[in-house]
């Protein structure tokens, strides 16, 4: 039973304010039944609406993005008293491996360089934009982020957002100063990779929790091994080929469960690239039909 | 719970209540104001990449809709679940939906269940938390997505055991709010 402030009794004018509220209430369920139709029907439908509700929330985000950082910083600080001693053995091995490896590597970019100028292609790897993750979706299964650089900054739909450990996302919709991010770990996302080693080809796709589903391609018998690292291949255009993705975890019977390289979480800034599509130019020139036909007597 | 009870002593709380009343702009704002906030603040604190954060909106609506239960009208699913939309990442229009129906199936269940206790009420919660999150979740696979349901099974137990929790911050929400700080004149 209601308690006696909500009972209607014999108010006709009470009984009609109940009746017409529960009205309301159901004319709001079907309106987003409605809304939610549309929706799926046509994803980018609300676009400017959820663009326009991150741009008025950017700057409070933007604030608690670099607490965020800050702490967890401060987190990692603590942390990394308790493991000093051996960690520091252990960087100081790995760190002349890399000293060697990063020597070789600069041969083989200053080669690629060279290479590449002899048949006339341009790297351009200037970023459009560069900025910070100011909030990604918590409790929604669909893996969103937000950040602070929107159509004013040059960004636009389809670009891919990177940190400096790896690929992120690509950009699904563009605000005016802020831009949603589609990340890589959400599962709708796919993205064109292949092992850093030796280019064996395959797909990753977002498996909703955090981690990736590599698949393979060239079925057959599984290549792959834990810890094999896999880049971007850059076919199908967007992602700039190179850009590191996520390593194995753990392989399975058709492929592998890899792990995120760049931890969103842990991210300061990320960089938003402009997307790569290789254009192959025609290197005949194309004949001219005008003339051929005068020729013809 | 000390930092919770806004008069101290006996002797301040008598004073400060003659000739005032609560204002009743706060009084009507908080609740709404509340669990907008609860849709919109917790996402900025971490970058998550699995779906762990309760739904602190929702949690908030249903644990209002349960203290104060006339305080919100029937219809208010509609546009707080809209605002929730454009921040919580589902295909627009799911918040709309699966409010609306929370807030009316919260009040029939209110007016047909004779007495109330704590035990049936985060049973009530718990049932529409788990079903809200498990829609949700058929929702967005429906709008591209391809999420397993394991996936949000740590989700639904999180943000169960975080309701009375939820509860209590409302609570502190609810006495704020009728703090008498307007003078009667």
């Amino acid at each position: 039973m209601a308690p006696s402030d909500r009972r209607s009794g014999y108010s006709r004018r009470a009984q009609y304010t109940t009746f017409f509220s529960y009205i309301a209430g159901v004319l709001g369920a079907i309106v987003g039944a409605a809304l939610l139709i549309v929706s799926i029907v046509n994803p980018s439908a609300f676009a400017q609406l959820r663009g326009a509700a991150a741009d008025v929330t950017e700057t409070p985000g933007r604030i608690t993005a670099n607490g965020r950082v800050a702490g967890n910083g401060f987190i990692s600080v603590i942390t990394g008293y308790f493991r000093a001693g051996s960690q520091n053995a252990e960087l100081r091995r790995e760190l002349k491996e890399a000293q060697i490896r990063l020597a070789e590597a600069d041969a083989v970019a200053d080669e690629n360089r060279r290479l590449k100028a002899l048949l006339g292609i341009t790297t351009d790897k200037r970023p459009v934009a560069v900025t910070q993750l100011t909030s990604s979706t918590g409790s929604s299964t669909r893996r969103f982020a937000t950040i602070g650089a929107g159509s004013a900054n040059g960004v636009a739909a389809g670009m891919p957002v990177r940190s400096k450990e790896g690929l992120i996302g690509r950009v699904l919709e563009v605000g005016a100063s802020t831009s949603r991010v589609l990340l890589v770990t959400d599962t709708e996302s796919l993205v064109p990779v292949r092992r850093a080693k030796d280019g064996v080809a395959a797909f990753a796709q977002g498996r909703g929790d955090g981690s990736l589903q590599i698949r393979l391609i060239n079925l057959g018998i599984n290549p792959l091994r834990k810890g094999d690292i896999f880049v971007t291949s850059g076919s199908g255009g967007l992602y700039r080929p190179g850009t590191a993705v996520a390593a194995v975890v753990e392989v399975t019977r058709d492929g592998a469960i890899a792990r995120l390289l760049s931890d969103p979480a842990a991210t300061e800034y990320v960089l938003v690239e402009p997307i790569w599509a290789p254009t192959a130019k025609p290197r005949v020139a194309p004949p001219i039909i005008g003339q051929d036909t005068s020729a013809v007597p | 719970m000390k930092a919770f009870r806004f008069q101290s002593s006996p002797r301040d709380r008598f004073r400060k209540r003659i000739n005032r009343a609560p204002s009743p702009l706060v009084a009507h704002a908080i609740p709404w104001a509340s669990i907008m906030l609860g849709s919109l603040v917790p996402p900025w604190f971490v970058i998550a990449s699995a779906p762990l954060m309760p739904p602190v909106g929702f949690l908030m609506l249903v644990a209002w809709r349960q203290l104060r239960p006339g305080l919100l009208p029937v219809w208010a699913g509609l546009p707080l679940g809209l605002f929730d939309d454009l921040y919580s990442g589902q295909p627009l229009g799911n918040g709309v939906l699966l409010w609306s129906l929370a807030v009316i199936a919260l009040d029939v269940v209110e007016a047909r269940l004779p007495w109330r206790n704590f035990v049936t009420e985060w049973l009530l919660a718990a049932g529409l938390i788990t079903a809200y999150i498990v829609l949700s979740l058929g929702i967005a696979n429906l709008s591209g997505g391809f999420t397993a349901f394991q996936i949000v099974v740590p989700q639904i137990i999180l943000s169960i055991f975080l309701y009375p929790l939820v509860g209590r911050m409302v609570a502190a929400f609810d006495r704020f709010r009728l703090l008498p700080f307007r003078k009667v004149s």
